[in-house]
Formats: C-alpha cells, sequence, structure tokens
C-alpha cells in the first residue's frame, strides 16, 4: 500500500470551479430573493478566475496527477481558456433572454458551472474512465438546460430526444473503451498506445472496439450519420441553450477526439482515418445541401453547424498518410483552428438570433432577419460579417480555418477530398448569402426597434468585430494552437 | 461435477427463468418482483466469483432502494395491461431481428477465439482472510478518487437537474416563505401613531 497523495496544483482550476459550483447553489438557496442576479454574477466569476487559475498554473510541460488519470499540458489549457470565454459570452448573450422568459433561476447558472466543469474533466482527461465521467457530466447538465423551458413541449421533446441518443451513444462509447480496455489491458491513453505498439492487443479486438467509440463520438460530434439529434435539439432548445450546446461543447469534443484517437489509439491512424473520412464528406456534403431547404434560422445554423464539424474532421484524418507522420503536427493544428474559429463564428451568428428576441417573441426564422438593415445597420454588418465567414468568404477567419484545412488535407495526398469540400462549401455559400440578401435587400416586417443590454451590445460588436480582425491578422491564434499542439504531443 | 458449478448452474437457471418472466409476465408487478429474483440470482453468481462487497452491494441497491421504488411507481401508475400489450405484433418483426443479432454477436464474441474460456484464464483463488472490501475501498479512496469524487458530482447534476424540472411551486398556498418572515422589521407590522389626547 504505497499511495501517494496526488498533486492537485495541476487541477486547480478543476477544484476551483468545482467548488465555486457548490457556493453558487447554497448562496442562491440561502438568499432566494437575489438569486437570480446573484448566480449569474457568481457564474461569470468563476469563470474569469478560473481563467486566472489556468493562467497561472500554466506550463509548457505535460504534467500527470491523479494516478495518470489527469493530464495537464498546454493543448488543455489553452481549450479550457476558450471553454471559459465561450460559455461566459453564452451565459452573456443569454442572461436578458432568459429574463424575458422566466428561466433564469439560479439552477441555470450552477447547471452552466457545471457543464463547464465537465468540459475541463473531458479536456484534461488521459483516461477512459474520467473521460466518460467528464462527458456524462456535460451531456446531464446540458440535457436539463435543454428542457428548461418547461411550459413548451417543443423544448420537452427536444431534451426528450436529445437524452435517449445521449445515452445511447454514451452506451456506444462505453462499449468501445471495454473491448479496448479488454485488448490492452489499459484504460489510461498512454498505456493503451504502448500495448497495441508492442502489438500486445489483438488486432481484431481492437478495431471491433475503435468502431465503437468513432460511433459514439460521431454522435457527440454530430456528424452524418449519427446527426438525427442535431437539427431538433438546436430548434426545439430555448436559444440562449442552443447558443451554449453549439459553442464550447464542441471545443471539448474535439479535445475527447484528440486524447482518444491520437494520444490513445495513435498506431491505428490508418483504420481511425478511413472512417473519420466517410464521416467528414458525408458531414460536408449532407449539411451543406440539408441547410439549404431550411427556413428556420436555428435548424439552418444546425446544419451548417454539422457541415463545419466535418470540415474539422478534415484536418484531423490528414494527420497520417501511409504511416508517414510529418504532416501531424500541421493536420491537428488546423483542425483545432478550425474548431476554434467555428465556436467564435456561431457564438455570434447565435447571439443575433438571440438579439433580434424580445419577449413573446422568437426570431427564429430567416424571415425575420428581413431589413435589419434599415432596423439596425450596425448588426446587420455584424451578421453579414459572420455570414461571410461561415461561408468561407475572403478574408475572414473562417477563410482561413478552411484554407488551412485545405492545406493539411492536400498535403497528405487527398486531392479529391479538398475538390468535394470545396465545391460543397461553394454550395453552402448559398444558404449564408441568403441570409445577407435578406437583411440588406428585403423590405422589414417588423420595424420594432432593437433593444439590448448594454453589454449584450458591446460583446455582440466584439464578437463581430473579432471575426473580420482575426481573418485580417490569423497568424497570431494559428500558430498558438500549433505552439499548443507541438508543446502537448 | 463439483459443488460449485452445480450451485452456479442452479443460480442460472433461477436468473434466467426470471429474466424470461420479466419479459412474458401479464401483471407489471410480478414482472418487477422477477427482476428482484433475477438480481438476487445475479447477486449469488457474484458471491461464486469470490466479489463478496458487489453481491452484496447489488442486493441491497438495487433489490432494497431501487426495485422497491419501481414498485412504487408502477402501483402508483394505473397501466392498462392491454393497451401496453397493442402493437406486440408489428413491433415482433423489428424486435426479434434485434434479438438474433444481438445472439449472434455474443456467440460471436464469447465462442470466438479472442473471449473464449482458454483466451481468459481463472485468476487465482484469493487466500483467506482477503477482503474484497477493504481493497475496493482502498483503490476508491486512493487510485480513483478522482473518478470517485467526480462521479459524486455527476450524482449532484441530476439531483439538481431532477429538481430544477420538476418543482413546481403551487399557487395559492398559504405557508409563508422563512426568509421573508425572519426578515420582517417592527415597522412592518407595528405602525406607531401619534394622537393628541383627547378628553371623554
Amino acid at each position: 500500500m504505497n499511495f501517494v497523495v496526488p498533486d492537485f496544483y495541476p487541477a486547480a482550476a478543476e477544484i476551483f470551479v468545482a467548488i465555486m459550483a457548490l457556493v453558487t447553489m447554497l448562496a442562491t438557496t440561502f438568499l432566494k430573493r437575489i438569486g437570480r442576479s446573484l448566480a449569474y454574477v457568481l457564474a461569470q466569476a468563476t469563470l474569469i478566475g478560473a481563467a486566472f487559475i489556468t493562467i497561472y498554473t500554466m506550463d509548457g510541460h505535460v504534467t500527470l496527477t491523479f494516478s495518470n488519470m489527469f493530464i495537464a499540458d498546454l493543448m488543455g489549457d489553452l481549450l479550457k481558456l476558450l471553454i471559459y470565454f465561450a460559455v461566459a459570452i453564452g451565459l452573456l448573450y443569454g442572461r436578458a433572454y432568459l429574463a424575458d422568459r422566466n428561466m433564469d433561476r439560479p439552477e441555470y447558472f450552477l447547471l452552466a458551472l457545471l457543464m463547464t466543469l465537465g468540459m475541463m474533466v473531458m479536456v484534461t482527461s488521459n483516461h477512459m474512465l474520467t473521460l466518460y465521467m467528464g462527458l456524462e457530466m456535460m451531456s446531464l447538465s446540458l440535457y436539463a438546460m435543454v428542457a428548461f423551458d418547461r411550459e413548451s413541449a417543443r423544448s420537452t421533446e427536444a431534451a426528450m430526444k436529445y437524452f435517449v441518443l445521449g445515452a445511447l451513444a454514451s452506451g456506444l462509447l462505453l462499449y468501445g473503451m471495454s473491448m479496448i480496455y479488454g485488448a490492452t489491458g489499459s484504460l489510461e491513453f498512454s498505456g493503451i498506445a504502448q500495448a497495441i505498439y508492442h502489438q500486445a492487443a489483438n488486432k481484431t479486438v481492437l478495431l471491433f472496439g475503435l468502431v465503437f467509440i468513432m460511433a459514439g463520438l460521431a454522435f457527440k460530434l454530430g456528424v452524418v450519420p449519427f446527426h438525427m439529434w442535431v437539427p431538433d435539439v438546436y430548434q426545439g432548445a430555448p436559444t440562449a441553450v442552443t447558443l451554449m450546446i453549439a459553442a464550447a461543447p464542441k471545443l471539448a469534443a474535439f479535445a475527447i477526439s484528440m486524447r482518444l484517437l491520437v494520444f490513445g489509439l495513435f498506431e491505428l491512424a490508418e483504420q481511425w482515418q478511413s472512417m473519420l473520412m466517410f464521416l467528414a464528406v458525408a458531414s460536408i456534403v449532407l449539411g451543406n445541401l440539408a441547410a439549404i431547404a431550411q427556413t428556420n434560422i436555428k435548424r439552418m445554423l444546425a446544419y451548417s453547424g454539422i457541415a463545419h464539424i466535418g470540415f474539422m474532421l478534415l484536418g484531423l484524418l490528414s494527420g497520417v498518410v501511409d504511416g508517414d507522420r510529418h504532416f501531424a503536427l500541421n493536420a491537428y493544428s488546423s483542425a483545432m483552428f478550425y474548431a476554434v474559429s467555428y465556436v467564435l463564428m456561431t457564438l455570434a451568428a447565435f447571439g443575433m438570433v438571440i438579439l433580434l428576441s424580445r419577449a413573446g417573441f422568437e426570431a427564429e426564422n430567416i424571415e425575420d432577419f428581413r431589413g435589419l438593415n434599415q432596423r439596425s445597420p450596425w448588426f446587420a454588418a455584424m451578421m453579414m460579417i459572420v455570414m461571410f465567414s461561415m461561408a468561407g468568404i475572403p478574408f475572414f477567419i473562417g477563410f482561413f480555418a478552411k484554407f488551412s484545412v485545405l492545406q493539411a488535407v492536400v498535403a497528405a495526398g487527398y486531392i479529391w477530398l479538398a475538390i468535394v469540400a470545396v465545391l460543397m462549401s461553394v454550395i453552402g455559400a448559398f444558404y449564408y448569402l441568403r441570409v445577407v440578401k435578406v437583411m440588406y435587400f428585403d423590405e422589414p416586417i417588423d420595424s420594432a426597434p432593437i433593444h439590448a443590454p448594454a453589454d449584450v451590445r458591446v460583446m455582440l460588436s466584439a464578437n463581430g468585430l473579432a471575426v473580420a480582425v482575426l481573418g485580417l491578422l490569423p497568424q497570431g491564434l494559428m500558430s498558438l494552437c500549433a505552439y499548443a499542439l507541438i508543446a502537448s504531443l | 461435477m463439483e459443488f460449485k458449478t452445480f450451485v452456479f448452474y442452479v443460480f442460472a437457471a433461477i436468473m434466467v427463468f426470471a429474466a424470461l418472466r420479466v419479459i412474458t409476465a401479464r401483471n407489471p408487478v410480478h414482472a418487477a418482483l422477477f427482476l428482484v429474483l433475477a438480481f438476487f440470482s445475479a447477486g449469488g453468481i457474484w458471491m461464486l466469483l469470490e466479489a463478496e462487497f458487489l453481491a452484496i452491494t447489488l442486493v441491497l441497491v438495487y433489490v432494497g432502494a431501487v426495485m422497491v421504488l419501481f414498485l412504487f411507481v408502477i402501483m402508483m401508475l394505473d397501466i392498462n395491461v392491454d393497451r401496453m400489450r397493442q402493437g406486440f405484433w408489428s413491433y415482433l418483426p423489428v424486435g426479434a431481428l434485434i434479438a438474433i443479432l444481438l445472439v449472434v454477436e455474443m456467440v460471436l464474441v464469447l465462442g470466438g477465439r479472442y473471449f473464449a474460456l482458454d483466451a481468459m484464464p481463472e485468476p487465482p483463488p484469493a487466500q483467506a482472510g482477503y477482503s474484497n472490501t477493504r481493497e475496493i475501498g482502498r483503490l476508491l479512496y486512493t487510485d480513483y478518487v478522482y473518478p470517485f469524487e467526480l462521479a459524486s458530482l455527476v450524482l449532484l447534476i441530476a439531483m439538481v437537474a431532477a429538481v430544477t424540472l420538476t418543482l413546481r411551486k403551487r399557487k395559492g398556498l398559504k405557508s409563508i416563505d422563512p426568509e421573508i418572515q425572519l426578515s420582517v422589521k417592527r415597522e412592518d407590522r407595528v405602525r406607531l401613531v401619534n394622537m393628541p389626547a383627547e378628553k371623554e
């Protein structure tokens, strides 16, 4: 029995968020009258505090703790910082929306904090068990948040769908994990990698497990053919919650894909790359084509999200070519850059949908954006920037994200894949541009002035401008992603 | 046949029978009770595998708590047995297909080379005085303390979610919020009025 007390220092941010979630819960229970604003303030303070702690404890080394179940590395730290940012922005945009619908109960902010904690655990997991725990923490909180509007039958239905399919996906993932464990005798990613490297594991069983793991991951990422829940949940959930689902969890999903596939099953890269290739092509094609037919902007953004995740997978699948790992770093950092820029764009896009909604009115349809230019030229311009960027028009951040991913794909020699991706994004440009056309060239139906709290206006403008400015100067963020991966891999 | 093997087959037979009755029993309460029997037999099999702690936990937690709660729910709900049976034949093909697939997969996995009995040798029996409970406890609170704590947070999330999704304040109740009650000041209740003295 030689047990050493684990080093808590690398996990300081996780511990801080967990404690603050409990503090929030108790404080809002005892101070009911100011509970709502208190919960909001505490949640934002927690996210800011966690960001400071993460920056403070960040060093370029890879540190393992808690019996090697927890890994602290630069990739994880960077993703955690971005997750705090995305959640904080999501709370800020959504607060007025929730207050108008009497949904800004303290539990919402509490669940958002616990969801953040779940994502942090996912990002820092070095063990199947912690990865799964983090995933469940995040998913459970999200299911509850989707159903938060108890009066709405549509939200409840969306939550039910999300819950049942999410549970199924978790089951698939667990089954795959148990197979991998059976084959390698290890749940720790480095242990798995070593067992496969020394050919101690049976290949058939490994591949059997890999298939299930890929299916589970694909469900959580929401890629074709495991995408059925995405449009319904995006549409059915209250817009503030849709924003939460669409943004930060994508970063966490990127992180667990990296941890599982690259850190754990890198020796099987040839196999999972071909699976990813199918998922990516199907998502890009179906996402872009189905988005054209949508009239509901939340559904449209859901399909566009499917296509974007497909693009991100393109980066992940071009790491290893014929056993040559030269391109791996470039490919993975392009995927990470894509995930980051997608989150930035999606925050702004759903932020705009929230901005146009008000008490008793949901700006859900593309029609609701008609004539936005006459109602508010500034925010019409912001939306235009975001749509252009999502379509991949130069020189916005979305262009560089697509460009770097395609560069990786071409370097890996998959020319046809790059051609399909480009063709499909040209088709996809249609529905993004339609929103711009509706905003600028159609007469407004609804001429109510836009009123939103000052903090939302400022943040949304900053968000839109960031999409434009980072498009002009993408080098910094790109090299940050590359640097984080060099230090972690 | 060794006595242990005989006991295993007894437990296994009871479990298979109980599991079959769970899905064939007409009365849902009977089905739940058969599930209890199945759990009990599973506990017996775990006991044979020298997993005493898990066996007892299974009986205590699943039989003692979960299933009792389940029975309560079944008895509270007014389930119409006939309506439940509607659509049995239309679901049968899909259900049968999935069942056959599962059986085939199980046979492939268990009968295949990789998970057959010779690929999984029997672990050496533990020495006398070896405490299963103690070993599980030691592992849970040392090596696995991080996922253990995370699991507690997952349970907390489940509680918060369940409460926030189902708790409704009933309207028209006359009870007073203790917080408001406690924060009452004298000025809220008593008003001192200055009046000039009057003669009768």
